[in-house]
């Protein structure tokens, strides 16, 4: 009796089994049945030092997925992303590209987050012959041009121009630099030293502070004993807007310029009062609000500020608009030429009047940024938020 | 600016940012005092007192003052945790098992701080509603400054009179000096080392809340300020309370003279030459245990 029963037992079980068995392949069978998803690759410093950039790209490239699936994807296939954490570091950079390409293949990527991190990626993606669109900043990514490289930030030299011209404008000629020991202000302090003689101009001091300094009176004590009539602070991380606080502290009335490293608002709101009259260069998106409503880049930055606000109950930052640029770049590529990677490249090098967060991008196969210095606007900082400043 | 102000503004910068490494290398002393281990994770004491005190009293509105004392209260009791939870199951270990275990919880207390606070970075208003700088000449020294060092000599005091004049505090004297026979006359060893733990958070939770309103604040500050703490609190020979807050002031004068007179870049460069060359002439450190003093041990 006993052993009946078992046999019994073991006979539902076994078609249990069978069913679920069959179930499942009808499962897969109707996902084959639906049209295979695009992937695309996203590699950001999500985590660690740089997380101020990797995460709202993260945001970006999520909520960007969203958007063109919810619209039924790219003729009837679904995009699909798949984003790694580099947290800003080199070695696990390659480890993610070698994973999207090898074990995902995916169609293109989009980041890192940091300019070292893009260099280290490079030589992989030029090899493999992969579409890398990189949302960090550094002018090395793209000159001399990779065949397979992009990148969507505005370049430093640009953000350096700008500053400059609009010195030459007030008359301000010599000035001292102060700059983070990062590799941002590394390139901005190369950048400011290259730069000057162009426009006339003399840097009679050059200050370095490392990022995790809490106190930059010292520095800021040497340039105020020299004759600079403005300082320029060079900078992305959050140490930064301890230099306006010490400016204060020290009495120092002349003017200060920052990078765009400092388009952030909570880094004017770290500074706090100090932060008021701080003159930078950086993308439009931070003073969407007080942009005259005829330019042309006002409806997307409105609309991806509005959308993304919404969603993550954050204020945007530049740096998510490089994700926006970079994913609607490779998005118009595939739906344009369908996922062969050779034609999206040449799609995307051949892309004219782009109009993006970051400026309005114009590629070619000579030019892998698509921007000039235009897409910098000069902003200030007035009540505590950015405005734009105004040609006065 | 004259050449006097320019110097006397150096001294202002260097004794600000002094007073708060001698105040992290406190933190050390004590545990090492009570345990003879460096404690890794007292850089995220300081980083915990700054993130709780902002939450109180940027978030829940506490006022400042209650906010310190529930902060350093809050933090305390997370230093006296890790003691119960990590150090005290224990039986017998190894210096160097004690030392990585404050390794992981440094790690975890970074973590949660992250998942907690996130990763951005936050300020707390100052301490005295005026913020303008009090002017010497053409130097000015931060209000801040004064409540930093104020609050320091006051914790000092403290701590002084607790180390030399309570019965808890000298047994946990006794406990630094000779563990087994701080045992042998009735001093509760483990009971010292939950205190030491309490202590050292508590005053780390301190320096971390007072130097918020100038040096910011957030998940990942604690290991920067416990390097320096660290380097200030062997120059200033592991122990020594003094020889701390005397050491926090040479390293950071060395750092803002460094700037001023020589180069920024070269700046923790100097700080750290200046360490190895005191250390090369008094190995033990400026106030430090000499040989004599090991070999009583």
């Amino acid at each position: 009796m006993v052993g009946v029963r078992k046999n019994r037992l073991r006979v539902v079980g076994i078609f249990i089994f069978v069913m679920a068995f069959i179930l499942g392949q009808g499962v897969i069978f109707q996902g084959f049945a639906a049209k295979k998803p695009y992937k695309i690759g996203g590699i950001f410093a999500i985590t660690g030092g740089a997380s101020f950039l990797g995460e709202p790209e993260k945001n970006t490239a999520r909520m960007i997925e969203e958007m063109v699936n919810a619209r039924g994807g790219i003729y009837g296939h679904p995009l699909k992303l798949i984003i790694e954490d580099t947290a800003g570091d080199e070695t696990k950079a390659v480890n993610a590209v070698k994973k999207l390409i090898y074990r995902d293949h995916v169609l293109a990527i989009i980041g890192p987050s940091r300019s070292g991190t893009t260099m280290a990626v490079i030589p992989i993606v030029e090899k493999k012959g992969v579409l890398l669109v990189s949302c960090a900043a550094a002018e090395a990514i793209v000159s001399p041009v990779k065949k397979w490289v992009f990148k969507t930030p505005q370049k430093d030299s640009d953000a350096v121009r700008r500053i400059y011209e609009y010195m030459n404008k007030k008359g301000i000629s010599r000035i001292a630099i102060i700059t983070g020991t990062t590799g941002f202000g590394d390139q901005g302090r190369k950048k400011l030293k290259e730069l000057a003689p162009d426009y006339g101009i003399t840097i009679v001091a050059d200050e370095t502070y490392s990022p995790k300094d809490t106190d930059m009176t010292a520095q800021l004590t040497r340039i105020k004993a020299t004759d600079a009539q403005a300082v320029v602070n060079w900078s992305i991380v959050p140490a930064q807007s301890i230099v306006p606080k010490n400016m204060r502290q020290l009495k120092m009335n002349i003017p200060l310029f920052q990078s765009h490293g400092f388009g952030n608002i909570k880094y004017v709101e770290l500074a706090g009062e100090a932060a008021e009259g701080i003159i930078f260069p950086a993308g439009r998106l931070l003073a969407v609000d007080t942009l005259p409503d005829t330019n042309p880049q006002k409806d997307v930055l409105s609309f991806y500020k509005e959308e993304y606000e919404k969603r993550f109950k954050e204020s945007v930052s530049t740096f998510g608009g490089h994700a926006w640029d970079a994913l609607w770049l490779v998005v118009n590529a595939l739906e344009e030429t369908g996922p062969r990677p050779e034609a999206m490249r040449e799609n995307i090098e051949y892309t004219k009047e782009f109009v993006g967060t970051g400026g309005i991008f114009n590629f070619s196969p000579e030019d892998h940024s698509g921007l000039t210095k235009e897409a910098f606007e000069m902003l200030t900082v007035k009540g505590g938020k950015f405005v734009v400043l105004g040609e006065d | 600016m004259s050449f006097f102000s320019q110097l006397l503004q150096y001294v202002f910068t260097g004794v600000a940012v002094g007073a708060i490494y001698g105040m992290v290398a406190l933190g050390f002393n004590i545990i090492y005092n009570a345990t003879g281990i460096i404690n890794l994770a007292q850089g995220e004491f300081v980083m915990l007192g700054g993130m709780v005190m902002i939450s109180l009293t940027t978030g829940l509105k506490v006022p400042m003052i209650l906010g310190f004392f529930i902060s350093v209260g809050i933090v305390t009791l997370i230093g006296a945790v890790i003691e119960r939870g990590a150090i005290h199951p224990l039986k017998n270990p190894s210096v160097m098992t004690l030392i990585i275990i404050t390794v992981a919880a440094s790690i975890l207390l970074k973590g949660g701080a992250m998942f907690i606070w996130g990763k951005q970075t936050y300020t707390l208003p100052a301490f005295s509603s005026s913020t303008k700088p009090i002017s010497f000449g053409e130097a000015s020294l931060n209000p801040q400054t004064i409540w930093i060092l104020g609050i320091m000599a006051a914790s000092m005091i403290v701590l002084a009179i607790f180390f030399n004049f309570t019965m808890t505090g000298k047994a946990m004297r006794a406990c630094a000096a000779n563990k087994l026979a701080a045992s042998l006359v009735g001093v509760n060893v483990k009971l010292m080392v939950l205190l030491s733990f309490a202590l050292s958070a508590a005053i780390g939770a301190v320096a971390g809340i007072i130097i918020t309103p100038v040096a910011l604040m957030d998940y990942d500050r604690g290991t920067m300020l416990a390097i320096k703490g660290f380097a200030t609190a062997v120059l200033g020979g592991l122990g020594s309370n003094i020889g701390a807050v005397i050491a926090g002031f040479i390293i950071g004068l060395m750092e803002s003279l460094g700037a001023g007179f020589i180069s920024s870049s070269y700046k923790d460069a100097i700080a750290l030459l200046v360490l190895l060359f005191v250390l090369f002439i008094r190995p033990g450190g400026i106030m430090g245990t000499t040989g004599e003093e090991k070999f009583k041990k």
